[in-house]
C-alpha cells in the first residue's frame, strides 16, 4: 500500500538526515520526500510517500515519531486528503507539434511558462497520476527533461497537522 | 561570572553529579582537559583506547543505573569511541559522550582530525548536537543528560567545536529542560492493563518473559512481588538476568538460542505470554513462525516501536514498567480470582508439573569427569567462591554462554555483557568502570583469549588507578563460538577460527604489573580461584586452559523453534 506521510520536524540542521537516515538504515523505501519551512520558522513541514504492507508502515510511522526532531506526524492516506505534485517538463516543439503540444497543454490545464523557437516548458499541477498520465501522452522523444517537485499533502476539512 | 565553554562543560558534569569521565585527551578538547585539571569534583580516567573509554562508562552505568560519560578528542577519537556507542545503543544504557571537534569555521574543510561525528554517530545515538555557540553549551549538555536517562534511555553524544570552548558567556546550568517533540509515556493504559491482567488470571500455561528494560526501569521488586503473587514460571533475556532471583524455584533461567531446556518449551507451550521490557530479538524468538503458537501476547514495553516489531502481541501496553507492573499488582490483589496467597502455584499444578519434567533433563549438565578444564566448570566454581555477589562483566562468544547460564544473578546490576551488538573487547574496559563505581565489590571480567586481545591495552589503566578485576580467561586456542558453529553449520572447516600466535598471557599481565596465574588442570581451578579471589588489591589474570572441542549446549539452530533444542551430541530430544 501507498502511504503519504505528513511530518512536523524541527527546523534544524541534520533533522532531514535523521528521517532519510531512518530509511535507508531500516530498509523502508522512499518513493518521494519534499521539504520546507512553514509559517512557524521553527518549524518545517515533510510529505513522505512511502510503500509497505500495514505493519511496514506502522513500524515506519513509529519510528518515526521516536526521532526526537519529530515533534509530529500524520499518515494521511488514513482519510480523505488531496495530494498535489507539480512538474515542469520541457518539450522539444518545432513544426506541426507546437500545436498539437499547445492542445495537449489545454486538456491537462497545464501552462506553458516558456518558449523559445524550439522548445516549450510546461507547468502541470495534480496528483502523480495526472502528472505520468501527461507524460503518457507527450511523444516521448520529445521529451527534453522532467523535474517533479514530489507529493505535498494535505487533510481535508478539520483534520489537520498543526502544534 | 564569565566563564569560558571549556569551564562550562565541566561545571555541568559537575552539576549533574558526574563522578567520573572515561577520556582521551587531545587537540580539540584540549580547552576542556585544561579545565578538567583545574577542579578536583570530577574526576577523569584515562583509558588506553576510546573504546575502552565507552566500554567503560557503559560497565559504570550497567552497574549504578547512573548516565555514563565519555571524553574524546575529534576525527580518531570520535570513531575509536563508535563502536562502544553502538553497544550502549543496542542496550539501550544511559551515555552522554562529548567529542571535540575542529573549530567551527574549519568544519567542513577536512581539518586535520576532523570527521562529521554528528553524520556518522547519527544511526547509533538516541540523538546527538553539535554546539556551534557557548550560549547553548549548558542547556544542550541538560539536554543531552535528560534525553540519555528518560524514556527508553540511550547514548547521546555532544559535539563541542575547540572554539565554542574558548569562547565566554554567564553560566547557570537548566534545573528542567523539557524538548517538545519528546515525552515518553510512563503510566500505562489503564484498559489495556485490565485487559493484560484479566487474561494473567484466566491463563492455564502462563509465562512471564522479561529482559533488560525491567532492570532500566528499576522494577525488580515489582516484578519479584508480582511473579511471586501470581505463581508464574518466568524465564529471562540475556539482558534481563538478575532482575529476578535465578535460584527462586520460579525461575527457569535464561531462554532463546542457548536458553535453558524448560525456559525454551515452556515459552513453545504457553497460553498467555507476558513479555516485560524485552524486545523480541532475534537470538530469543528463533523463527518467527513457531514463535508461542498458542499463546495470548501481552507486551510492556516504554518504547512503542519496539511492539509488534517482529512478532504480532495482543495486549500491548506502552508504559515505563516499573509503573504498570505496580498497577498490575493493586489490580490483582483487587480481584477475587487472586491466587492463594499462602500457594500461588498451587492453581497451576498441571502446568508446573510439565514444566518440572522438562527441568529433570538437567539440559545444562556437562561431563564433570573430564581430565581437562571445563569452561562450565570454572564458571559455576567461581560463582560458588563468590556466593553469587560478584560483579560479573563479559566479552562475547561461548563463555558469554557459559557465564549467562552458570553464574546464578539474584540481584540486578550484576551481570555486564553486550547483548545486542555483541561486541568483543567490552568485558576488560566495562570491567573498569564497575569496579570504580563499586570499589570494594569482587569483579570478574569473564572474556576468552580471543575477546581479551581486542581491547588488551586497558590491563594499563587497571595498573594506573590500582582496579583490581580478577580476569577469568577461559583459553581454548579459538574463537570458540565461531568454531562451534564451523563444527556445525561448515562441516568442521575452521576458517580463521584459530587463534596462533598467543601471548604468554601470565608473562603479559606480570609485565603490565599484575599477577598472572596459569591454570591447567581441573584439580587446580578451586585453589587457583580462591588464591585470587584473596587478592583484594590486585589485578589477577587467570589464564585456564579449557577443553578446546567443549560446546554451548542446550541450542535452537538458526531457522528452528523453541521446541527443537539440541541437547548435546549424545542427548537429543524429540
Amino acid at each position: 500500500m501507498r502511504h503519504i506521510i505528513s511530518i512536523l520536524l524541527e527546523n534544524e540542521a541534520g533533522a532531514l538526515s535523521r528521517v532519510a537516515g531512518l530509511f535507508s538504515a531500516r530498509g523502508y523505501n522512499i518513493e518521494s520526500l519534499t521539504v520546507a519551512a512553514t509559517e512557524d520558522p521553527s518549524l518545517s513541514r515533510m510529505t513522505l510517500v512511502t510503500r509497505g504492507s500495514e505493519e511496514v508502515v506502522e513500524q515506519i510511522t513509529k519510528q518515526l515519531n521516536k526521532l526526537v526532531d519529530v515533534v509530529k506526524l500524520l499518515d494521511l492516506t488514513e482519510g480523505p486528503h488531496i495530494e498535489r505534485e507539480m512538474m515542469l517538463i520541457k518539450l522539444r516543439a518545432t513544426g506541426e507539434a507546437r500545436e498539437e503540444l499547445k492542445r495537449l497543454v489545454d486538456i491537462f490545464r497545464a501552462h506553458i511558462i516558456d518558449v523559445t523557437a524550439s522548445t516549450y516548458i510546461v507547468e502541470l499541477t495534480g496528483a502523480g497520476s495526472k502528472l505520468d498520465a501527461f507524460i503518457q501522452a507527450v511523444e516521448a522523444n520529445s521529451i527534453v527533461e522532467t523535474v517533479r517537485s514530489g507529493v505535498s499533502g494535505i487533510a481535508r476539512g478539520e483534520k489537520s497537522l498543526h502544534l | 561570572m564569565e566563564l569560558t565553554g571549556a569551564e562550562i562543560l565541566v561545571r555541568c558534569l559537575k552539576d549533574e553529579g558526574v563522578e567520573y569521565v572515561f577520556g582521551y585527551p587531545g587537540g580539540a578538547v584540549l580547552h576542556i582537559y585544561d579545565a578538567l585539571y583545574r577542579q578536583e569534583e570530577v574526576k577523569h580516567i584515562l583509558v588506553r583506547h576510546e573504546q575502552g573509554a565507552t566500554h567503560a562508562a557503559d560497565g559504570y552505568a550497567r552497574s549504578t543505573g547512573r548516565p555514563g560519560v565519555v571524553l574524546v578528542t575529534s576525527g580518531p577519537g570520535a570513531t575509536n569511541a563508535i563502536t562502544g556507542i553502538a553497544t550502549a545503543h543496542m542496550d539501550s544504557i544511559p551515555m552522554v559522550v562529548i567529542t571535540g571537534q575542529v573549530k567551527t569555521t574549519a568544519i567542513g574543510s577536512d581539518a586535520f582530525q576532523e570527521v562529521d561525528s554528528v553524520g556518522i554517530t547519527r544511526p547509533c545515538v538516541k540523538h546527538n548536537f553539535l554546539v556551534k555557540d557557548v550560549k547553548d553549551l549548558a542547556t544542550t549538555i541538560k539536554k543531552a543528560f535528560y534525553l540519555a536517562t528518560t524514556g527508553r534511555p540511550g547514548p547521546v553524544v555532544v559535539d563541542v567545536p575547540k572554539d565554542v570552548t574558548a569562547q565566554r558567556t554567564e553560566y547557570s546550568y537548566p534545573q528542567e529542560v523539557s524538548i517538545r517533540s519528546y515525552n515518553p509515556v510512563l503510566k500505562g493504559h489503564p484498559g489495556q492493563i485490565r485487559k493484560a491482567v484479566d487474561l494473567m488470571l484466566t491463563a492455564k500455561k502462563p509465562m512471564l518473559y522479561t529482559g533488560g528494560g525491567v532492570i532500566l526501569s528499576g522494577a525488580q521488586d515489582a516484578l519479584t512481588e508480582m511473579t511471586r503473587m501470581l505463581g508464574f514460571p518466568i524465564t529471562q533475556t540475556l539482558m534481563g538476568l538478575g532482575a529476578y532471583p535465578a535460584t527462586d524455584p520460579q525461575s527457569l533461567g535464561m531462554l532463546g538460542m542457548h536458553g535453558t531446556y524448560e525456559a525454551n518449551m515452556a515459552m513453545h507451550h504457553c497460553d498467555v505470554l507476558v513479555a516485560i521490557g524485552a524486545r523480541f530479538d532475534d537470538r530469543v524468538v528463533g523463527e518467527v513462525k513457531y514463535f508461542c503458537p498458542e499463546a495470548q501476547i501481552i507486551h510492556i514495553d516504554i518504547d512503542p516501536s519496539s511492539i509488534s516489531k517482529s512478532v504480532k502481541v495482543h495486549v500491548p501496553i506502552v508504559g515505563d514498567v516499573n509503573h504498570v507492573v505496580k498497577d498490575m499488582i493493586r489490580l490483582i490483589k483487587e480481584d477475587k480470582r487472586r491466587p492463594d496467597p499462602v500457594a500461588p502455584m498451587q492453581r497451576l499444578t498441571q502446568w508446573w508439573d510439565q514444566i518440572n519434567a522438562w527441568r529433570s533433563v538437567n539440559c545444562l549438565k556437562y561431563d564433570r569427569n573430564s581430565a581437562l578444564i571445563k569452561p562450565q566448570y570454572v564458571l559455576e566454581t567461581l560463582y560458588r567462591l563468590t556466593e553469587g555477589e560478584a560483579y560479573v562483566t563479559s566479552d562475547v562468544g561461548q563463555h558469554q554462554m557459559w557465564a549467562a547460564q552458570f553464574y546464578k544473578f539474584d540481584k540486578p546490576l550484576r551481570w555486564i555483557n553486550s547483548g545486542g551488538l555483541g561486541t568483543m573487547g567490552f568485558g576488560l574496559p566495562a570491567a573498569m568502570g564497575v569496579q570504580l563505581a563499586h570499589p570494594d565489590a569482587t569483579v570478574a571480567c569473564v572474556t576468552g583469549e580471543a575477546s581479551i586481545q581486542m581491547c588488551i591495552q586497558e590491563l594499563s589503566t587497571c595498573r594506573q588507578y590500582g582496579l583490581p578485576i580478577k580476569v577469568i580467561n577461559l583459553n581454548n586456542r579459538y574463537m570458540g563460538m565461531v568454531r562451534q558453529w564451523q563444527e556445525f553449520f561448515y562441516e568442521g572447516r575452521y576458517a580463521m577460527s584459530y587463534m596462533d600466535a598467543l601471548p604468554d598471557f601470565v608473562k603479559l599481565a606480570e609485565s603490565y604489573g599484575h599477577v598472572g596465574m596459569c591454570i591447567e588442570k581441573p584439580a587446580d581451578v578451586e585453589p587457583a580461584l580462591r588464591e585470587a579471589l584473596k587478592l583484594k588489591d590486585r589485578l589477577v589474570f587467570m589464564d585456564f586452559i579449557t577443553d578446546q572441542t567443549e560446546n554451548v549446549y542446550p541450542m535452537i539452530a538458526q531457522g528452528k523453534g523453541h521446541h527443537e533444542m539440541h541437547l548435546s551430541p549424545d542427548r537429543e530430544l524429540a
